[in-house]
């Protein structure tokens, strides 16, 4: 019975039947090749979504990680192209440091001045986008110039098959990286002291407070492991893509919190999971792909995330409000 | 033989208010001692010099006999005093297996979890305590007494030798105090000393086996629990005797017509078929058990909620309340039964709350004419009795007596002819709770108003009412004149309904 009453499965029903309901609309939905079109889409919103997620549940708020996603990213591609360099971990790494720095830095204004983190996010969200332009230029690395090892990395496919036309279809390898990643999430926050301590503080400050949390370690990692997740995010994105964009990653915010808010997760903190946030990741791309199909125009896009934050959030806060009662 | 904890000539004093002014108290293993006083008198000062939060300026803090020099929050921790507080501190979105042993898990130094051990931990320390309590269950999904218990099962696990529970009893109903006591008596086998921190008379006698009264930061009685009853623990905790002399309708009477007359009222599902009428001068008590339809009566009344059939009348004239508002126009103001979260704005100054439904009079062309406030908020604040040096302090520093006072007072400024209390002096002591029934005494005798008091508590109702009606399922079941009725009648006929 307990698994009936998780949010999980509430949101696994409605994303089958979401899934249903297009497939009836569009057939082609349920081909292999549509399919891994979705999966591959899921890669970066959901890396950013875990993110996003730690952020939550210790009751804090996050809108800074698609700038500095772009700002990892693009550094790091610059600094490759710069110093000719054409190895794949260490751009990944730097992009990894250049994000976990940017969180610090949110981490420390909203432990050490007690901030609102939704306007500590916006502000520093918009310094790095700033500086980035600012400083490093708006150019486009394009294809021509882009890393050719870093394409060749992000290239890799497995389930390959031949169609007759002589085209080919598989699933984008990266697709285990966000697996990787999630696992490794959802072991932190089940299994360890610090992933336990961000639950505890997102359901009370002040009794986290009092059963001996260290308040400041657990803020500074959440922060520091969104940014972590924003750069890495940034960098296997511009990858997938083959070019560097600085101005990247723009409404990515919206479509980010939506997924995490559709997979169950309180914005009030203390409630939500990895496996929630999955589904909801996967729900929302799915939802975004079939527009696209169905030639929905992106404004019109833009209305229907909307709508799904609205939605999304209006259920989670009425499900946390009937536990009150 | 020295007692366990001993505090002995204990001062404390924070900007200008002496706290503590020479404490002696001393706590034995194995006892349950209660702490008895008047908010204000001092007690929470106590537990937080028992906890090591605060220094005293003067005075000792013995252990065993043997005197501790720095007594800090580490040192009551190792010496195992445990403090359950009023709010419990617990992580309403963990289950209980976690939030009872989660700060074990770090008091030890962990970095992983072992949710095998989270469990078992978590079944030893229900078991020890004889409590029934699913462990992976939601701490938010549970009743406040369970939560209750979870907070004490939390304080156990760190075999404790001093369990301080800070107004346990406050949010809890007869049934669940009852177990409350069972546990508390199964932990005082264990060994363990208990603190309890209450200003509720007939449960200190029911459980302690040693009573202290504090009144402002002295002690002014101390003894076994034998020795004391009900009168002689309120005349130490208020410093006078409190009179019980019932309310009567004035020589002659309460005149003819009624004030609030209610005809055939209902609400599908909440009540039905509701009639009443109050004259000027009357209180009537109205009880009943928890969803019966009493509160969603009042709130009817009120224009919270719209009944669907009926008719109210206020001085024979018919009244359409669809919304707060129609009733205020009427002459009718309900004082609701959370005045924390329904009353009041608590982060606001006492004036404002106190004019909050008065603005529109006060503020001709729109601008708020401030002499003509200040005057009325003061004079209410005088009239009221109101505790305060300033009405510009936060109505959340306020004792529940007093905050109760600014909710009533709020509403006679509106020149109310109908008071509806739900709940008048639930969390509020003994010494305000007189004075409240004092003012809504006068208010009804020498302002000719209607009053309907809803509460729990009978001796509160037979005291103060000339009529107390039952109420049962949604209907109006007994009307009874106050003289020819008992507590002990209404209390059987509300057992009966169980």
């Amino acid at each position: 019975m307990r698994v009936l009453q998780r949010s999980e499965t509430l949101i696994a029903a409605v994303l089958v039947t979401v899934m249903l309901i297009i497939g009836l609309i569009n057939p082609a939905f349920w081909s292999a090749d549509n399919l891994f079109s979705i999966l591959k889409s899921n890669v970066i919103v959901g890396i950013m979504a875990l993110g996003v997620l730690l952020v939550m549940l210790s009751g804090g708020f996050d809108v800074s990680f698609p700038a500095i996603a772009a700002a990892a990213m693009y550094l790091s591609v610059k600094t490759m192209l710069a110093v000719g360099y054409s190895g794949v971990a260490l751009p990944f790494l730097g992009a990894v440091g250049i994000g976990i720095l940017c969180g610090a830095i949110n981490g420390f204004f909203v432990w050490k001045f007690r901030m609102i983190p939704l306007i500590v996010t916006l502000g520093t969200g918009a310094m790095v986008r700033g500086l980035l332009l600012g400083v490093m230029g708006t150019s486009i690395v394009n294809i021509d110039r882009f890393p050719t090892t870093l394409i060749e990395f992000a290239r890799g496919e497995v389930f390959v098959s031949n169609h007759t036309d002589g085209s080919q279809s598989g699933l984008s390898a990266m697709i285990f990286i966000y697996l990787a990643l999630a696992f490794a999430v959802h072991v932190v926050l089940r299994y360890t002291m610090i992933g336990r301590s961000v639950y505890a503080l997102g359901g009370s400050f002040e009794a986290a407070n009092r059963v001996g949390i260290s308040l400041g370690k657990t803020i500074f990692f959440v922060y520091c492991v969104a940014g972590a997740l924003a750069g890495f995010a940034g960098m296997l994105h511009c990858s997938m893509i083959w070019l560097a964009n600085p101005r990247d990653f723009v409404g990515a915010d919206l479509e980010v919190i939506a997924a995490v808010v559709l997979g169950g997760a309180s914005i009030f903190g203390g409630r939500g999971s990895v496996l929630g946030t999955m589904l909801g990741v996967f729900m929302l791309v799915m939802v975004k792909n079939s527009l696209i199909v169905m030639k929905v125009d992106t404004t019109w896009q833009l209305v229907v995330i909307g709508s799904i934050i609205v939605i999304a959030t209006a259920a989670t806060a009425w499900r946390d409000r009937k536990r009150l009662v | 033989m020295p007692g366990f904890l001993t505090l002995d000539d204990i001062s404390k004093h924070f900007a200008g208010v002496q706290a503590l002014d020479g404490l002696s108290l001393s706590i034995d293993a194995g006892e349950i001692h209660c702490l008895a006083g008047e908010n204000g008198s001092g007690k929470s000062t106590v537990i937080k010099v028992m906890s090591g939060i605060y220094r005293p300026d003067r005075g000792t803090i013995a252990l065993d006999g043997r005197i501790i020099p720095s007594f800090d929050p580490i040192s009551a921790i190792h010496a195992g005093i445990q403090v359950i507080y009023q709010d419990f501190s617990l992580f309403g979105n963990l289950t209980v297996a976690e939030n009872i042993a989660l700060g074990a898990e770090l008091g030890e130094g962990r970095h992983l979890v072992n949710w095998r051990r989270v469990r078992r931990v978590t079944e030893t320390a229900l078991e020890r305590l004889g409590v029934d309590l699913d462990p992976d269950a939601d701490v938010d999904d549970l009743p406040t007494a369970g939560r209750q218990l979870v907070a004490i099962a939390r304080a156990m696990i760190a075999g404790p030798r001093l369990l301080i529970m800070d107004e346990p009893t406050t949010a809890l109903t007869r049934r669940e105090i009852d177990s409350l006591f069972t546990v508390v008596n199964e932990i005082r086998r264990g060994g363990v000393a208990v603190l309890f921190v209450s200003h509720k008379m007939r449960e200190m006698l029911e459980i302690s086996d040693r009573i202290t009264v504090i009144r402002n930061g002295r002690k002014v009685a101390e003894g076994p629990t034998d020795s004391f009853n009900e009168a002689a623990i309120t005349r130490a905790m208020t410093g006078q005797d409190i009179s019980d002399t019932p309310y009567r309708a004035p020589g002659g009477g309460f005149a003819a017509g009624p004030r609030l007359s209610v005809k055939g009222l209902t609400l599908p599902g909440q009540f039905e078929d509701l009639a009443l009428d109050i004259r000027p001068g009357e209180i009537v008590g109205l009880t009943g058990l928890l969803g019966s339809g009493r509160t969603q009566f009042a709130r009817a009344l009120f224009g919270l909620e719209v009944a669907t059939v009926g008719g109210i009348c206020v001085d024979g004239v018919a009244v359409h309340i669809k919304r707060p508002g129609d009733a205020i126009s009427a002459g009718i103001a309900y004082v609701p039964e959370d005045r924390l979260t329904e009353g009041l704005f608590l982060g606001q100054s006492i004036n404002r709350n106190i004019l909050a439904s008065i603005y529109h009079r006060i503020a001709p062309l729109l601008v708020i004419n401030r002499v003509e406030a200040t005057r009325r908020a003061s004079d209410m604040i005088t009239a009221m009795r109101i505790a305060t040096p300033t009405g510009a302090k936060p109505v959340g520093q306020l004792s529940g007596g007093n905050q109760q006072r600014v909710v009533i007072g709020r509403w006679l400024l509106t020149d109310a002819r109908i008071l509806l209390l739900n709940g008048p002096t639930v969390g509020v002591d003994v010494g305000s709770k007189a004075e409240i029934h004092r003012i809504v005494r006068s208010l009804a005798s020498e302002k000719g108003l209607a009053v309907l008091m809803i509460s729990d508590d009978l001796p509160e109702l037979v005291q103060n009412c000339s009529r107390i009606i039952v109420m049962h399922r949604g209907r109006f079941v007994a009307d009874m004149a106050t003289s020819e009725t008992s507590e002990r009648e209404i209390s059987d006929m509300l057992t009966s309904f169980r």
